[in-house]
Protein backbone atom coordinates (compact mmCIF):
# COMPACT_ATOMS: atom_id res chain seq x y z
CA UNK A 1 0.00 0.00 0.00
CA UNK A 2 1.68 3.28 -0.91
CA UNK A 3 0.87 6.67 1.19
CA UNK A 4 -1.05 9.44 -1.12
CA UNK A 5 1.58 12.31 -1.70
CA UNK A 6 0.48 14.91 -0.12
CA UNK A 7 0.45 18.26 -2.28
CA UNK A 8 0.07 21.64 -1.54
CA UNK A 9 -2.02 22.26 -4.47
CA UNK A 10 -2.27 19.48 -6.86
CA UNK A 11 -1.49 21.16 -9.92
CA UNK A 12 -0.08 19.67 -12.73
CA UNK A 13 3.16 21.51 -12.27
CA UNK A 14 3.92 20.89 -8.76
CA UNK A 15 3.03 16.76 -9.66
CA UNK A 16 6.00 16.98 -12.51
CA UNK A 17 8.40 18.07 -10.10
CA UNK A 18 7.56 16.29 -7.10
CA UNK A 19 7.81 12.98 -9.45
CA UNK A 20 11.58 14.03 -10.22
CA UNK A 21 10.53 15.14 -13.86
CA UNK A 22 11.78 18.12 -15.70
CA UNK A 23 8.75 20.34 -16.52
CA UNK A 24 8.24 22.48 -19.25
CA UNK A 25 5.96 25.76 -19.24
CA UNK A 26 4.91 28.09 -21.66
CA UNK A 27 3.36 32.03 -21.66
CA UNK A 28 0.55 33.21 -22.98
CA UNK A 29 -0.51 37.00 -22.74
CA UNK A 30 -4.00 38.10 -23.60
CA UNK A 31 -4.95 40.20 -25.96
CA UNK A 32 -5.32 44.30 -25.89
CA UNK A 33 -8.60 43.88 -26.46
CA UNK A 34 -12.07 41.81 -25.62
CA UNK A 35 -11.77 39.21 -27.64
CA UNK A 36 -11.34 36.09 -25.63
CA UNK A 37 -10.85 33.66 -28.78
CA UNK A 38 -7.41 35.00 -28.87
CA UNK A 39 -6.52 33.34 -25.57
CA UNK A 40 -8.41 30.15 -26.56
CA UNK A 41 -6.32 30.52 -30.14
CA UNK A 42 -3.20 30.36 -27.92
CA UNK A 43 -4.14 27.35 -25.47
CA UNK A 44 -5.00 25.27 -28.50
CA UNK A 45 -1.55 26.00 -30.27
CA UNK A 46 0.39 25.46 -26.80
CA UNK A 47 -1.81 22.21 -25.52
CA UNK A 48 0.04 19.20 -25.28
CA UNK A 49 3.14 20.57 -25.82
CA UNK A 50 3.38 22.41 -22.39
CA UNK A 51 2.80 21.19 -18.59
CA UNK A 52 1.61 24.78 -18.15
CA UNK A 53 1.20 28.13 -19.08
CA UNK A 54 1.86 31.64 -17.73
CA UNK A 55 -0.66 34.16 -17.90
CA UNK A 56 0.56 37.38 -17.57
CA UNK A 57 -1.09 40.23 -15.88
CA UNK A 58 -0.72 43.26 -17.66
CA UNK A 59 2.56 43.07 -18.61
CA UNK A 60 4.65 45.82 -19.41
CA UNK A 61 2.33 47.58 -17.61
CA UNK A 62 -0.59 47.70 -20.91
CA UNK A 63 -3.99 46.98 -19.91
CA UNK A 64 -5.21 43.51 -21.69
CA UNK A 65 -7.78 41.02 -20.31
CA UNK A 66 -7.10 40.09 -16.98
CA UNK A 67 -5.19 37.32 -15.72
CA UNK A 68 -7.88 35.57 -14.13
CA UNK A 69 -10.40 35.16 -16.37
CA UNK A 70 -7.98 34.84 -18.55
CA UNK A 71 -5.88 31.49 -17.26
CA UNK A 72 -9.89 29.79 -16.49
CA UNK A 73 -9.92 30.23 -20.18
CA UNK A 74 -7.23 28.41 -21.20
CA UNK A 75 -8.13 25.82 -18.50
CA UNK A 76 -11.34 25.42 -20.38
CA UNK A 77 -9.28 24.53 -23.23
CA UNK A 78 -7.45 21.88 -21.23
CA UNK A 79 -4.06 23.48 -20.78
CA UNK A 80 -3.55 24.57 -17.06
CA UNK A 81 -2.79 27.86 -15.94
CA UNK A 82 -0.21 29.84 -14.09
CA UNK A 83 -1.96 32.85 -12.86
CA UNK A 84 0.91 35.89 -12.67
CA UNK A 85 -0.39 38.35 -10.03
CA UNK A 86 1.75 41.93 -9.54
CA UNK A 87 1.44 43.93 -7.02
CA UNK A 88 1.04 47.23 -9.75
CA UNK A 89 -2.16 47.38 -10.07
CA UNK A 90 -4.16 45.72 -7.19
CA UNK A 91 -4.22 46.36 -3.22
CA UNK A 92 -3.83 43.80 -0.75
CA UNK A 93 -7.96 43.34 -0.37
CA UNK A 94 -8.03 43.37 -4.31
CA UNK A 95 -5.39 40.80 -4.21
CA UNK A 96 -6.69 38.27 -1.87
CA UNK A 97 -10.21 38.63 -3.44
CA UNK A 98 -9.41 37.30 -6.81
CA UNK A 99 -6.91 34.80 -5.08
CA UNK A 100 -10.17 32.90 -3.54
CA UNK A 101 -11.49 33.64 -6.70
CA UNK A 102 -8.89 32.19 -8.56
CA UNK A 103 -8.98 28.70 -5.98
CA UNK A 104 -13.32 28.46 -6.46
CA UNK A 105 -12.23 28.63 -10.38
CA UNK A 106 -9.70 25.95 -9.99
CA UNK A 107 -6.80 28.14 -10.81
CA UNK A 108 -4.05 27.02 -8.38
CA UNK A 109 -0.72 27.96 -9.83
CA UNK A 110 0.07 31.70 -9.05
CA UNK A 111 3.22 33.17 -9.78
CA UNK A 112 4.05 36.34 -7.53
CA UNK A 113 5.71 39.39 -8.93
CA UNK A 114 5.83 42.63 -8.47
CA UNK A 115 5.57 44.11 -11.48
CA UNK A 116 6.74 46.44 -14.83
CA UNK A 117 6.68 50.03 -13.74
CA UNK A 118 3.65 52.10 -15.43
CA UNK A 119 5.80 54.49 -17.01
CA UNK A 120 6.47 51.69 -19.51
CA UNK A 121 3.24 51.13 -20.90
CA UNK A 122 0.15 52.93 -22.00
CA UNK A 123 -1.47 54.62 -18.64
CA UNK A 124 1.93 56.31 -17.80
CA UNK A 125 -0.16 58.43 -15.62
CA UNK A 126 -1.49 55.35 -13.38
CA UNK A 127 -1.17 55.89 -9.76
CA UNK A 128 0.95 52.81 -9.36
CA UNK A 129 -0.47 50.50 -6.71
CA UNK A 130 2.80 48.77 -4.62
CA UNK A 131 0.64 48.18 -1.27
CA UNK A 132 2.50 44.97 -1.50
CA UNK A 133 5.75 43.51 -2.58
CA UNK A 134 6.71 40.55 -4.48
CA UNK A 135 7.70 38.89 -1.14
CA UNK A 136 4.89 39.97 0.92
CA UNK A 137 2.69 38.68 -1.71
CA UNK A 138 4.14 35.18 -1.84
CA UNK A 139 3.86 35.29 2.12
CA UNK A 140 0.51 35.96 1.98
CA UNK A 141 -0.37 33.24 -0.02
CA UNK A 142 1.69 31.39 1.79
CA UNK A 143 -0.02 32.65 5.20
CA UNK A 144 -3.69 31.70 3.24
CA UNK A 145 -3.30 28.43 2.28
CA UNK A 146 -1.02 27.16 5.12
CA UNK A 147 -2.47 29.08 8.38
CA UNK A 148 -5.99 30.19 6.96
CA UNK A 149 -4.93 33.05 7.69
CA UNK A 150 -5.74 36.75 5.19
CA UNK A 151 -3.16 39.17 5.97
CA UNK A 152 -4.83 40.42 8.07
CA UNK A 153 -4.40 37.75 10.48
CA UNK A 154 -8.08 37.47 10.42
CA UNK A 155 -8.89 33.08 9.79
CA UNK A 156 -11.10 31.77 7.31
CA UNK A 157 -13.18 28.32 7.06
CA UNK A 158 -12.09 26.90 3.68
CA UNK A 159 -8.40 27.91 2.74
CA UNK A 160 -7.34 28.11 -0.76
CA UNK A 161 -4.71 25.69 -2.33
CA UNK A 162 -1.80 27.31 -4.30
CA UNK A 163 1.36 26.32 -5.76
CA UNK A 164 3.37 29.40 -5.31
CA UNK A 165 5.49 30.93 -8.31
CA UNK A 166 8.31 33.73 -8.22
CA UNK A 167 10.63 35.01 -10.65
CA UNK A 168 14.15 36.06 -9.95
CA UNK A 169 16.42 38.05 -12.38
CA UNK A 170 19.91 36.50 -12.08
CA UNK A 171 21.00 39.50 -14.55
CA UNK A 172 20.09 42.25 -12.59
CA UNK A 173 22.12 43.70 -9.99
CA UNK A 174 23.61 43.76 -7.38
CA UNK A 175 24.75 40.58 -8.79
CA UNK A 176 26.04 39.27 -5.53
CA UNK A 177 22.53 40.21 -4.18
CA UNK A 178 20.42 38.15 -6.45
CA UNK A 179 21.05 34.74 -4.76
CA UNK A 180 20.06 36.37 -1.37
CA UNK A 181 16.82 37.48 -2.89
CA UNK A 182 16.21 33.99 -3.88
CA UNK A 183 16.61 32.83 -0.59
CA UNK A 184 14.29 35.71 0.47
CA UNK A 185 11.63 34.36 -1.56
CA UNK A 186 12.01 30.68 -0.83
CA UNK A 187 11.62 31.88 3.26
CA UNK A 188 8.29 33.79 2.29
CA UNK A 189 7.22 30.35 1.05
CA UNK A 190 7.66 30.02 -2.64
CA UNK A 191 7.66 26.47 -4.32
CA UNK A 192 8.93 27.11 -8.20
CA UNK A 193 10.87 30.37 -9.36
CA UNK A 194 11.30 31.13 -13.17
CA UNK A 195 14.18 33.46 -14.63
CA UNK A 196 14.01 36.65 -16.70
CA UNK A 197 15.10 35.52 -20.43
CA UNK A 198 18.47 33.81 -19.99
CA UNK A 199 20.41 34.81 -22.87
CA UNK A 200 23.69 35.08 -21.26
CA UNK A 201 24.85 31.51 -20.12
CA UNK A 202 27.65 31.88 -18.64
CA UNK A 203 26.26 34.43 -16.39
CA UNK A 204 23.75 32.68 -15.33
CA UNK A 205 25.79 29.45 -14.61
CA UNK A 206 27.71 31.85 -12.40
CA UNK A 207 25.06 32.48 -11.01
CA UNK A 208 23.73 29.21 -10.38
CA UNK A 209 26.81 28.59 -8.75
CA UNK A 210 25.96 31.00 -5.76
CA UNK A 211 22.38 29.16 -5.89
CA UNK A 212 23.86 25.79 -5.01
CA UNK A 213 26.35 26.75 -2.75
CA UNK A 214 23.98 28.05 -0.66
CA UNK A 215 21.66 24.55 -1.55
CA UNK A 216 18.32 27.05 -2.74
CA UNK A 217 17.99 24.39 -5.59
CA UNK A 218 16.76 21.85 -3.06
CA UNK A 219 14.60 24.30 -1.68
CA UNK A 220 12.94 25.68 -4.96
CA UNK A 221 12.09 24.38 -8.56
CA UNK A 222 14.05 26.07 -10.47
CA UNK A 223 13.07 27.26 -14.39
CA UNK A 224 15.53 28.91 -16.55
CA UNK A 225 13.61 31.22 -18.57
CA UNK A 226 14.17 31.77 -22.44
CA UNK A 227 12.39 33.87 -25.20
CA UNK A 228 13.01 32.19 -28.29
CA UNK A 229 14.42 35.21 -31.09
CA UNK A 230 12.44 36.26 -34.34
CA UNK A 231 15.50 38.44 -35.69
CA UNK A 232 17.97 40.81 -34.88
CA UNK A 233 15.59 43.28 -34.35
CA UNK A 234 14.25 41.50 -31.32
CA UNK A 235 17.67 41.06 -29.61
CA UNK A 236 18.56 44.32 -30.02
CA UNK A 237 15.39 45.46 -28.78
CA UNK A 238 15.80 43.89 -26.15
CA UNK A 239 19.41 44.22 -25.36
CA UNK A 240 18.88 47.92 -25.31
CA UNK A 241 14.93 48.61 -24.12
CA UNK A 242 13.81 46.08 -21.91
CA UNK A 243 14.25 46.33 -17.79
CA UNK A 244 17.35 43.88 -16.27
CA UNK A 245 17.75 41.98 -20.05
CA UNK A 246 21.03 40.80 -20.33
CA UNK A 247 21.29 40.07 -24.29
CA UNK A 248 25.10 39.07 -25.12
CA UNK A 249 26.98 40.44 -28.55
CA UNK A 250 27.88 36.94 -29.93
CA UNK A 251 23.65 36.55 -29.66
CA UNK A 252 23.11 39.53 -31.40
CA UNK A 253 25.99 38.82 -34.11
CA UNK A 254 24.55 35.15 -34.70
CA UNK A 255 21.00 36.49 -35.47
CA UNK A 256 22.50 39.36 -37.45
CA UNK A 257 23.93 37.11 -39.75
CA UNK A 258 20.80 35.60 -41.06
CA UNK A 259 17.91 36.95 -43.63
CA UNK A 260 15.06 38.37 -41.65
CA UNK A 261 12.17 35.80 -42.26
CA UNK A 262 12.14 32.54 -42.26
CA UNK A 263 16.19 32.13 -42.33
CA UNK A 264 16.13 33.90 -38.93
CA UNK A 265 13.02 32.40 -37.76
CA UNK A 266 14.80 28.97 -38.21
CA UNK A 267 17.60 30.17 -36.68
CA UNK A 268 16.16 31.54 -33.18
CA UNK A 269 14.74 27.90 -33.23
CA UNK A 270 17.79 26.31 -33.27
CA UNK A 271 19.44 29.15 -31.12
CA UNK A 272 16.47 28.59 -28.24
CA UNK A 273 17.26 24.70 -29.00
CA UNK A 274 20.74 24.68 -28.07
CA UNK A 275 19.95 27.12 -24.89
CA UNK A 276 17.44 24.31 -23.39
CA UNK A 277 19.80 21.59 -24.23
CA UNK A 278 22.78 23.54 -22.33
CA UNK A 279 20.26 25.21 -19.58
CA UNK A 280 18.75 21.37 -18.91
CA UNK A 281 22.49 20.17 -18.17
CA UNK A 282 22.95 22.79 -15.35
CA UNK A 283 22.61 21.47 -12.21
CA UNK A 284 19.30 22.57 -9.85
CA UNK A 285 17.67 23.47 -13.04
CA UNK A 286 14.52 21.66 -12.86
CA UNK A 287 12.76 23.43 -15.89
CA UNK A 288 12.41 25.39 -18.60
CA UNK A 289 10.15 28.15 -19.13
CA UNK A 290 9.61 29.29 -22.69
CA UNK A 291 8.71 33.04 -23.22
CA UNK A 292 7.46 33.15 -27.13
CA UNK A 293 6.09 36.52 -27.06
CA UNK A 294 3.61 37.05 -29.47
CA UNK A 295 5.37 33.49 -31.37
CA UNK A 296 3.83 30.96 -29.52
CA UNK A 297 3.22 28.77 -32.44
CA UNK A 298 7.19 28.39 -32.37
CA UNK A 299 6.53 26.45 -28.76
CA UNK A 300 5.42 22.82 -30.38
CA UNK A 301 9.06 22.65 -32.59
CA UNK A 302 11.30 23.68 -30.15
CA UNK A 303 9.80 21.65 -27.27
CA UNK A 304 10.01 18.58 -29.80
CA UNK A 305 13.42 19.56 -31.12
CA UNK A 306 14.85 19.84 -27.41
CA UNK A 307 13.61 16.45 -26.95
CA UNK A 308 11.33 17.34 -24.59
CA UNK A 309 8.52 15.38 -26.36
CA UNK A 310 6.20 13.69 -25.12
CA UNK A 311 5.13 15.49 -21.96
CA UNK A 312 4.59 13.42 -18.92
CA UNK A 313 1.48 12.59 -17.38
CA UNK A 314 1.04 12.36 -13.99
CA UNK A 315 -2.32 11.04 -12.02
CA UNK B 1 12.62 71.00 2.96
CA UNK B 2 9.22 71.56 1.40
CA UNK B 3 9.61 72.34 -1.96
CA UNK B 4 7.55 73.48 -4.59
CA UNK B 5 7.09 74.33 -8.43
CA UNK B 6 5.79 77.56 -10.39
CA UNK B 7 2.97 77.06 -12.47
CA UNK B 8 3.05 77.90 -15.88
CA UNK B 9 1.80 81.40 -16.50
CA UNK B 10 -1.21 80.43 -18.25
CA UNK B 11 -2.59 78.49 -15.61
CA UNK B 12 -2.32 81.15 -13.12
CA UNK B 13 -4.26 83.52 -15.73
CA UNK B 14 -7.08 81.28 -16.01
CA UNK B 15 -7.31 80.63 -12.08
CA UNK B 16 -7.38 84.67 -11.89
CA UNK B 17 -9.80 84.84 -14.29
CA UNK B 18 -11.69 88.60 -15.14
CA UNK B 19 -11.29 89.14 -11.17
CA UNK B 20 -9.89 92.82 -11.06
CA UNK B 21 -8.43 93.20 -7.32
CA UNK B 22 -5.53 90.70 -7.52
CA UNK B 23 -2.83 90.05 -4.21
CA UNK B 24 -0.17 87.54 -5.14
CA UNK B 25 1.27 85.93 -1.80
CA UNK B 26 4.46 84.82 -1.55
CA UNK B 27 5.59 83.09 1.56
CA UNK B 28 9.10 83.75 3.19
CA UNK B 29 9.93 80.23 4.39
CA UNK B 30 10.47 76.81 2.33
CA UNK B 31 9.38 78.10 -0.76
CA UNK B 32 11.77 81.07 -0.60
CA UNK B 33 14.78 78.50 -0.10
CA UNK B 34 13.84 76.75 -3.24
CA UNK B 35 13.77 80.02 -4.84
CA UNK B 36 9.94 79.45 -5.53
CA UNK B 37 7.46 81.52 -3.88
CA UNK B 38 9.19 84.29 -1.94
CA UNK B 39 8.92 87.33 -1.50
CA UNK B 40 10.59 88.44 -4.84
CA UNK B 41 9.33 86.33 -6.43
CA UNK B 42 5.78 87.17 -5.70
CA UNK B 43 7.20 90.29 -7.15
CA UNK B 44 8.17 89.06 -10.21
CA UNK B 45 4.76 87.16 -10.49
CA UNK B 46 2.53 90.32 -9.88
CA UNK B 47 5.14 92.20 -12.72
CA UNK B 48 4.23 89.09 -15.10
CA UNK B 49 0.30 89.67 -14.36
CA UNK B 50 0.46 93.34 -14.70
CA UNK B 51 2.06 93.34 -18.03
CA UNK B 52 -0.40 91.14 -19.24
CA UNK B 53 -3.14 93.11 -18.08
CA UNK B 54 -2.18 95.94 -19.50
CA UNK B 55 -1.47 93.90 -22.69
CA UNK B 56 -4.90 93.29 -22.80
CA UNK B 57 -6.54 96.02 -20.82
CA UNK B 58 -8.40 93.80 -18.91
CA UNK B 59 -8.59 96.80 -15.88
CA UNK B 60 -7.15 94.15 -13.55
CA UNK B 61 -4.93 95.88 -10.61
CA UNK B 62 -1.82 93.88 -9.56
CA UNK B 63 -0.34 93.86 -5.94
CA UNK B 64 1.81 91.92 -3.85
CA UNK B 65 2.87 90.99 -0.53
CA UNK B 66 4.33 88.24 1.50
CA UNK B 67 4.52 86.64 4.30
CA UNK B 68 6.99 85.50 6.80
CA UNK B 69 5.04 82.06 7.03
CA UNK B 70 2.05 81.45 5.41
CA UNK B 71 0.97 78.17 7.01
CA UNK B 72 0.88 80.14 10.88
CA UNK B 73 -2.11 81.94 11.49
CA UNK B 74 -0.44 84.78 13.21
CA UNK B 75 1.54 85.67 10.61
CA UNK B 76 -1.02 85.94 8.46
CA UNK B 77 -2.74 88.70 10.54
CA UNK B 78 0.02 91.08 9.55
CA UNK B 79 -1.16 90.59 5.75
CA UNK B 80 -5.09 91.03 6.32
CA UNK B 81 -5.17 94.61 5.64
CA UNK B 82 -4.30 93.53 1.66
CA UNK B 83 -6.13 90.25 1.55
CA UNK B 84 -9.31 92.12 2.60
CA UNK B 85 -9.02 94.56 -0.07
CA UNK B 86 -8.60 92.09 -2.48
CA UNK B 87 -10.93 89.92 -4.94
CA UNK B 88 -9.01 87.08 -5.11
CA UNK B 89 -5.33 86.17 -3.91
CA UNK B 90 -2.41 84.27 -5.64
CA UNK B 91 -0.61 82.40 -3.21
CA UNK B 92 2.30 81.27 -3.83
CA UNK B 93 3.01 78.97 -0.75
CA UNK B 94 3.31 75.32 -0.07
CA UNK B 95 0.45 73.60 -0.44
CA UNK B 96 -0.12 74.14 3.44
CA UNK B 97 0.27 77.69 3.37
CA UNK B 98 -2.34 78.07 0.32
CA UNK B 99 -4.80 76.07 2.53
CA UNK B 100 -4.03 78.09 5.86
CA UNK B 101 -5.07 81.41 3.67
CA UNK B 102 -8.44 80.19 2.09
CA UNK B 103 -9.04 79.00 5.71
CA UNK B 104 -7.99 81.74 7.36
CA UNK B 105 -9.65 84.36 4.85
CA UNK B 106 -12.71 82.22 3.63
CA UNK B 107 -14.64 82.62 1.87
CA UNK B 108 -11.94 85.03 0.15
CA UNK B 109 -11.29 83.39 -3.50
CA UNK B 110 -7.17 81.99 -2.75
CA UNK B 111 -5.74 79.86 -5.83
CA UNK B 112 -2.09 78.83 -6.03
CA UNK B 113 0.11 79.82 -8.07
CA UNK B 114 3.19 76.71 -7.38
CA UNK B 115 2.93 72.99 -7.49
CA UNK B 116 4.16 71.62 -4.15
CA UNK B 117 6.35 68.52 -5.37
CA UNK B 118 7.81 67.30 -2.69
CA UNK B 119 9.84 67.38 1.26
CA UNK B 120 13.36 67.36 -0.64
CA UNK B 121 17.04 67.85 0.20
CA UNK B 122 18.99 70.53 -1.38
CA UNK B 123 21.29 68.58 -3.58
CA UNK B 124 23.10 71.36 -5.23
CA UNK B 125 22.33 74.96 -5.25
CA UNK B 126 18.76 74.66 -7.43
CA UNK B 127 18.84 71.43 -7.46
CA UNK B 128 16.31 69.33 -5.05
CA UNK B 129 16.03 65.36 -4.33
CA UNK B 130 13.42 63.70 -2.69
CA UNK B 131 13.83 62.28 0.19
CA UNK B 132 10.91 61.53 3.05
CA UNK B 133 7.18 60.57 1.86
CA UNK B 134 5.95 61.38 5.50
CA UNK B 135 4.52 57.80 5.69
CA UNK B 136 4.39 57.83 9.08
CA UNK B 137 5.90 54.67 9.97
CA UNK B 138 9.67 55.41 9.38
CA UNK B 139 12.10 52.25 8.10
CA UNK B 140 15.32 53.73 7.42
CA UNK B 141 16.80 52.68 10.20
CA UNK B 142 17.05 49.35 9.09
CA UNK B 143 17.93 50.61 5.02
CA UNK B 144 20.81 52.52 6.26
CA UNK B 145 19.32 55.43 6.15
CA UNK B 146 18.21 55.63 2.79
CA UNK B 147 13.99 55.94 2.53
CA UNK B 148 12.70 52.92 0.33
CA UNK B 149 9.18 54.68 0.26
CA UNK B 150 9.70 57.56 -1.72
CA UNK B 151 13.54 56.54 -3.72
CA UNK B 152 12.64 52.93 -4.97
CA UNK B 153 10.17 53.84 -8.01
CA UNK B 154 7.70 51.02 -6.55
CA UNK B 155 8.25 51.40 -2.57
CA UNK B 156 9.67 48.33 -1.98
CA UNK B 157 10.08 46.83 1.16
CA UNK B 158 12.43 44.16 0.07
CA UNK B 159 14.37 44.71 -2.80
CA UNK B 160 15.77 45.87 -5.02
CA UNK B 161 13.47 44.36 -7.74
CA UNK B 162 14.75 42.95 -11.11
CA UNK B 163 15.24 46.21 -12.51
CA UNK B 164 18.00 47.20 -10.59
CA UNK B 165 21.15 47.85 -13.10
CA UNK B 166 24.45 49.21 -12.47
CA UNK B 167 23.03 51.15 -9.28
CA UNK B 168 20.44 52.94 -11.47
CA UNK B 169 16.83 52.26 -11.60
CA UNK B 170 14.75 50.61 -14.32
CA UNK B 171 12.55 53.52 -14.19
CA UNK B 172 13.58 57.17 -15.64
CA UNK B 173 12.68 60.87 -14.80
CA UNK B 174 10.33 62.80 -16.97
CA UNK B 175 13.20 64.51 -18.44
CA UNK B 176 14.61 60.14 -19.23
CA UNK B 177 17.02 61.67 -16.58
CA UNK B 178 18.42 58.11 -15.04
CA UNK B 179 17.47 57.37 -11.09
CA UNK B 180 19.86 55.55 -8.24
CA UNK B 181 18.47 52.66 -7.19
CA UNK B 182 17.42 53.20 -4.03
CA UNK B 183 18.19 49.61 -2.90
CA UNK B 184 21.43 49.33 -4.57
CA UNK B 185 22.72 52.06 -2.59
CA UNK B 186 20.93 50.59 0.84
CA UNK B 187 22.90 47.68 -0.14
CA UNK B 188 26.29 49.18 -0.34
CA UNK B 189 26.01 51.30 2.58
CA UNK B 190 24.55 48.26 4.80
CA UNK B 191 27.81 46.49 3.46
CA UNK B 192 30.07 49.43 4.26
CA UNK B 193 28.49 49.20 7.79
CA UNK B 194 28.73 45.59 7.91
CA UNK B 195 25.10 44.93 8.06
CA UNK B 196 24.40 43.17 4.80
CA UNK B 197 22.38 40.99 7.30
CA UNK B 198 19.42 43.00 7.25
CA UNK B 199 19.18 42.78 3.51
CA UNK B 200 17.96 39.11 4.12
CA UNK B 201 14.96 40.09 6.56
CA UNK B 202 11.12 39.77 5.27
CA UNK B 203 9.99 42.82 5.79
CA UNK B 204 6.15 43.02 6.08
CA UNK B 205 3.77 44.91 3.99
CA UNK B 206 3.73 48.11 5.45
CA UNK B 207 0.71 49.97 7.44
CA UNK B 208 -0.20 52.77 4.58
CA UNK B 209 -3.04 53.33 7.68
CA UNK B 210 -0.40 55.60 9.54
CA UNK B 211 0.43 57.59 5.70
CA UNK B 212 -2.42 59.55 3.56
CA UNK B 213 -4.31 56.11 3.50
CA UNK B 214 -5.95 56.63 6.60
CA UNK B 215 -7.41 59.63 5.73
CA UNK B 216 -6.17 63.06 6.85
CA UNK B 217 -3.75 62.84 9.77
CA UNK B 218 -3.48 64.51 12.66
CA UNK B 219 -1.03 65.28 15.24
CA UNK B 220 -1.68 66.23 18.85
CA UNK B 221 0.75 66.99 21.93
CA UNK B 222 -0.86 66.68 24.95
CA UNK B 223 1.59 67.33 26.98
CA UNK B 224 2.43 70.72 25.33
CA UNK B 225 -1.01 72.20 25.09
CA UNK B 226 -1.50 75.31 26.85
CA UNK B 227 -3.21 74.25 30.41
Amino acid sequence: MTTATEYKAGTNLEKIFSEGKFAVTGECGPPKSADGSVIAGKADMLKGFVDAVNITDNQTAVVRIASLPSAVTVQQHGLEAIMQMTCRDRNRLAMQADLLGAHTLGVHNVLCLTGDHMSFGNHPEAKGVHDLDAINLIQMLKDMRDEKKFQCGDEMDVAPKFYIGCAENPFGDPFEFRSIRLKKKILAGADFMQTQCIFNVPKFKKWMEEVRAEGLHQEIKIMAGLTPLKGVGGARYMKNFVPGMDVPDDIVERMAGVEKGPASHAEGKKLAVEMIKELAEVEGVAGVHIMAVEWEEAVPEIVEAAGLMPRPTVA
Amino acid sequence: MITAERKPLDEILALVGDKKKVLVAGCDTCVAICLTGGEKEAEILASELRIKAQQEATGAEVEHTAAIRQCEWEYLDMIADKVGEADIVVSMACGIGIQSMAEKFSPKIVVPAVNTNMLGMPQEHAVWLERCGACGDCVIGETAGICPVVRCSKSLMNGPCGGSHDGLCEVTGPEKEEIECAWALIWERLKEQGREDLMIKNRAPKKWNLSSSGGPRKMVREEAKPV
